[in-house]
């Protein structure tokens, strides 16, 4: 393979490559993301390559692998081009009849739609309302690439921007372009990327390092890993063209160990960077050599924090340090580095291509360009949203998250991970934005959206992030390490009904405390799950404290599990799985002795009828 | 002896294979832990010979980290997230069944050495929740009766 | 060289130095326990939080890292310091009640009660031994392992270390191996008996006015 060394050569590489492929020719991509995966798409892929090969189709017809669609709720997920068509759920047992119907004769398998909860249907992708509203750029390639193949990146117009960058324009212009288009960090922080890029750039230190962060160690959150997965190529342009504009010759990608796809999909991508001349010395015959290396995380949340990141690609534990000296001035091994997550370096070839006006159009005023989220919990349509900065909650949660499972009531919105708040339902109209968001009390993070409804208990979420952070705080500072664990113990106080009034204090006085003192951002933000439900949810503390009682029936000590006399069918599932014997019959009437009972909740799992309820 | 020295030599060749780069440790025991099942002591050892790292270091190393073991584990890992979206729909109770049926607790290894328990916060696939994850097979929506099943019939 | 004003008053400081060193060279005393000068600055425990004014915003920084800039406005006394370092002292007694270093402080703070569980630990993890073993000492033979609640001070497999000289310097730097305390009498309460101080200045000016030491000779001493 001949590396490419100019951007005419890119060119033609491209054209012949656009000249080669018919876009008519009917290909089913197959979605390989981990989601899809898991629910046996890898025997669907294999089942349209087997069946094509077998019937001699090749030439008629084509399949292929993509990275993550979004939407996961719905697969094995397939779309079939040229015309888009959509199918969801599909089996390794359906595809047949897809090749011999919608492949080879464009007719529709009408099962295999999506139908909306008013029974519309959609045949085409852009049809299917969880992606009608989004606006998808990052994202935009996600279900359309191989991401095993470089050449699909290459047709799609990859690498032009790293070809105009380096070959047309100045580190000076790529900085302010950047800095114009108003992009910011997309990985929790926020911070100005131009900016940042900036002050790397004007750090002292021969040596600089560009680094991109993958590890998305927030619960419910998927995004980067679908990225990752599904256009890791995106990623490797935005850190060559930021390499390039700071003067790095070095680059590092981390990524938890917890995502084994994404490592293979991205070391796939560098080793063919590699051949075609991309990741190289002298790169477009500018002078400019870059490499990236690949970290593995090894399984710390807190290495999501930029100089825990840094001491863990050193090989050192994922201990922060205090950050008055900003990792872009010192950073790994003491040298100028400059870290973005992997979707803002994925936004930089994009805003390249299409100028900094282009991106400073969409989104609001301090927040431009778009945000990805994962859209999880109790939607209907769990998958990655990709939206305008300031689209409204109750947009994303209801036209494009189809709304609460089961027809529940809407509760509130966690966002921004375990260092985020939770947002109650006065304030569904929120545009979502950096500024927004915190305003509210919680903040953007690395885009996790999480959906609860009326059976969840607010105190039991702030319990359950308190031990998530209590488990992964690395311990160095006293504030995060004990104050966090006395939070904790505050707070489990309160859903067994033990606590008071001057508990609650106590509690104040700690989140305060540990959010002011703390020495990085893990220990800084653990208060905020307390304080924001503390600010919206008040009601249900008093309940827990005051009246001794858990409105949304989950927290074990406070409540107890009754039968329903009229729904109890009196099929004694229920008696014979209970572990404590605590059931007992009367003839077709089944009782729970609350003496006797743990709370365990395995009763109401097994009832057929839903008659055991929690009260 | 030779089986002594080919021990070693498995080490030596995955730290050959990163360079012998002392930044590349928590890689290295990565992949002896994958080779192992987790760090045996020698190992460690070992490592901190050949890449010139103090003990000290490499032990904290492998002490920090949730990827690192330092005593035998099963032969087949089960995964429960406890993820947020799983544990919204859930997925203790699933954790709490697999602790009924294996007899051990979150963090433990049954005596004969089978099964490893490990709760985990996320992997990435919150639209399967409750997710649980047996070596590389990923279970979607699991509930303590699917997880009773599956384990009763020798969990494939 | 670089002007600023800490408590109210202009100092003049080198680039690069820290306030802790700049407070500590001009008299006026902060609280720490993880510092030692012979040692790399660590910021674990946090007693040493200052309040900063730089122009946009005011924070709270470690002293014994953060390095001076021009024009900043510290204050080492405020309302807001003094009330989070009594916490900070509190959650650490929680974990070490038999601590003099620590006894001594909260008196000196004023803390009466300890409002958590007592646990009853001798190492405030503050890392002094492992600085000291390895930066002045050359050996490394000790370090912190695990994370989180399970953080402690060993050595590789906690066996006997082969490396260790028997120099005794980290129990030399230790501040908790220290004379012991009586012993806390009942669980939650502290008997102040070694020092009780309640400056004035504080509700009236917002800190302490003295920099240097309190003298205590505008307090009040409770005697008990």
């Amino acid at each position: 393979m001949k590396k490419i060394r100019t951007s005419q050569e890119l060119d033609s590489l491209r054209n012949s490559l656009l000249q080669q492929r018919d876009p008519n020719k009917p290909c089913v991509r197959v979605c390989l993301g981990t989601g899809c995966r898991a629910r046996g798409s890898a025997d669907v892929m294999t089942s349209f390559k087997d069946g094509i090969e077998r019937q001699g189709l090749e030439i008629q017809v084509g399949c292929k692998q993509t990275g993550c669609h979004g939407f996961c709720e719905r697969g094995p997920v397939i779309v079939i081009g040229p015309r888009e068509i959509f199918y969801q759920k599909v089996k390794s047992s359906d595809v047949p009849e897809i090749v011999s119907k919608t492949l080879l004769n464009g007719e529709v398998v009408d099962r295999l739609l999506y139908i909306d909860p008013t029974g519309q249907k959609a045949l085409y992708e852009h049809e299917v309302p969880f992606y009608k509203k989004q606006i998808r750029l990052v994202l935009a390639n996600n279900g359309r690439i191989d991401p095993t193949n470089i050449l699909d990146y290459i047709v799609i117009g990859g690498y032009q921007a790293l070809a105009r960058a380096i070959t047309t324009m100045s580190c000076e212009e790529i900085i302010d372009t950047i800095e114009k288009s108003g992009l910011r960090g997309l990985g929790g922080g926020g911070f100005p990327t131009g900016r940042k890029w900036r002050l790397c750039k004007e750090a002292y230190g021969e040596v600089k390092f560009v680094i991109g962060n993958g590890d998305e160690g927030d619960p419910g959150a998927f995004s980067d890993r679908s990225l990752m997965e599904a256009n890791p190529h995106s990623i490797l342009e935005g850190m060559m063209i930021g390499a390039y504009a700071i003067g790095s010759n070095q680059g590092y990608l981390y990524v938890r160990a917890e995502y084994p796809l994404a490592l293979k999909t991205l070391q796939t991508a560098i080793d063919q960077a590699r051949e075609y001349g991309f990741l190289e010395k002298n790169i477009f015959n500018s002078g400019f050599d870059f490499d990236i290396k690949i970290n593995r995380g090894g399984g710390a949340f807190v290495c999501g924090e930029s100089s825990a990141l840094m001491a863990s690609i050193e090989g050192k534990m994922g201990e922060p340090r205090a950050k008055y000296i900003h990792t872009v001035e010192r950073g790994l091994w003491n040298q100028p580095t400059n870290l973005n997550n992997v979707k803002t370096w994925a936004n930089v070839p994009l805003i390249i291509n299409n100028g900094a006006d282009w991106y400073a159009k969409i989104g609001t005023e301090k927040s431009k360009g778009t945000g990805v989220f994962s859209l999880v919990g109790k939607v209907n349509n769990i998958g990655l949203v990709e939206i305008q900065m300031g689209t409204s909650l109750k947009t994303i949660i209801n036209d494009i998250g189809g709304g609460i499972t089961g027809g529940k009531k809407f509760k509130a919105v966690q966002t921004g991970g375990p260092s985020g708040g939770c947002i109650p339902e006065e304030l569904l109209d929120l545009p979502v934005d950096f500024e927004r968001l915190t305003e509210a009390g919680s903040m953007m993070g690395s885009g996790g959206m999480i959906v609860m409804d009326e059976d969840t208990c607010m105190i039991d979420v702030a319990r359950y992030f308190l031990d998530f952070l209590q488990n992964e705080s690395c311990g160095k500072c006293v504030p995060c390490r004990e104050g966090i664990k006395r939070m904790l113990e505050v707070v489990t106080k309160i859903t067994k009904g033990q606590a008071d009034e001057e508990d609650l204090e106590l509690l104040q006085d700690l989140a305060r405390i540990v959010k002011d003192f703390s020495l990085c951002g893990l220990g800084q933000t653990a208060p905020n799950s307390v304080l924001s439900t503390l600010m919206y949810f008040r009601d249900e503390y008093d309940a827990h404290i005051r009246d001794k009682k858990c409105p949304a029936g989950i927290c074990k000590d406070l409540i107890t599990y009754v039968i329903l006399e009229d729904k109890c069918t009196g099929c004694s599932a229920c008696l014979k799985l209970c572990p404590q014997q605590a059931i007992d019959a009367y003839g077709l009437i089944h009782t729970i002795d609350s003496a006797k009972c743990i709370r365990c909740g395995v009763c109401r799992d097994a009832c057929p009828f839903e008659a055991i309820v929690a009260k | 002896m030779a089986g002594r020295a080919s021990k070693y030599n498995k080490v030596d060749e995955i730290i050959k294979g990163h360079s012998y780069e002392k930044s590349a440790l928590i890689m290295i025991l990565q992949e002896i832990e994958n080779l192992y099942g987790y760090l045996p002591a020698w190992a460690l050892k070992h490592a901190s010979e050949k890449l010139n790292v103090p003990m000290i270091q490499v032990y904290g190393v492998a002490s920090f980290y949730d990827a690192f073991h330092l005593t035998p584990r099963g032969k087949h890992l089960i995964r429960v997230c406890l993820g947020t979206a799983c544990y919204l729909r859930g997925s203790p109770r699933v954790l709490e069944a697999v602790e009924k049926e294996l007899g051990i607790k979150d963090g433990e290894t049954t005596s004969d050495r089978t099964f490893s328990l490990q709760s985990v916060h996320c992997v990435g696939a919150c639209a399967l929740a409750p997710v649980m994850v047996v070596g590389e097979r990923y279970f979607d929506k699991m509930t303590p009766t699917k997880v009773r099943s599956f384990l009763k019939a020798g969990a494939g | 060289m670089v002007n600023l004003i800490i408590d109210g008053v202009k100092v003049q400081a080198e680039e690069g130095s820290t306030i802790l060193e700049v407070a500590m060279f001009y008299g006026i005393s902060i609280p720490t326990l993880c510092h030692h000068d012979e040692l790399t600055p660590y910021g674990a425990c946090r007693l040493c939080m200052v309040e900063v004014e730089d122009g946009r915003r005011i924070r709270l920084v470690a002293s014994c890292l953060y390095p001076v800039r021009e024009g900043i406005k510290v204050k080492t006394h405020s309302e807001r310091v003094i009330k989070g370092r009594k916490l900070i002292l509190e959650l650490l007694l929680a974990r070490c009640p038999n601590s003099k270093t620590l006894q001594d402080l909260a008196s000196k703070m004023g803390l009466e009660q300890i409002r958590f569980n007592m646990e009853n630990e001798d190492c405030i993890l503050c890392g002094l031994c492992v600085r000291m073993c390895a930066e002045q000492m050359g050996s490394g033979a000790i370090g912190f392992v695990g994370r989180g609640q399970k953080r402690e001070v060993a050595t590789p497999f906690h066996m006997a270390s082969e490396i260790c000289r028997n120099c005794g310097a980290c129990m030399y730097i230790c501040p908790a191996i220290d004379l012991q305390c009586r012993g806390v009498k009942s669980p939650g309460e502290l008997c102040n008996s070694c020092l009780v101080i309640t400056p004035q200045c504080i509700e009236k000016y917002d800190q302490v006015m003295c920099t240097l030491e309190s003298c205590g000779a505008c307090v009040e001493k409770e005697g008990k």
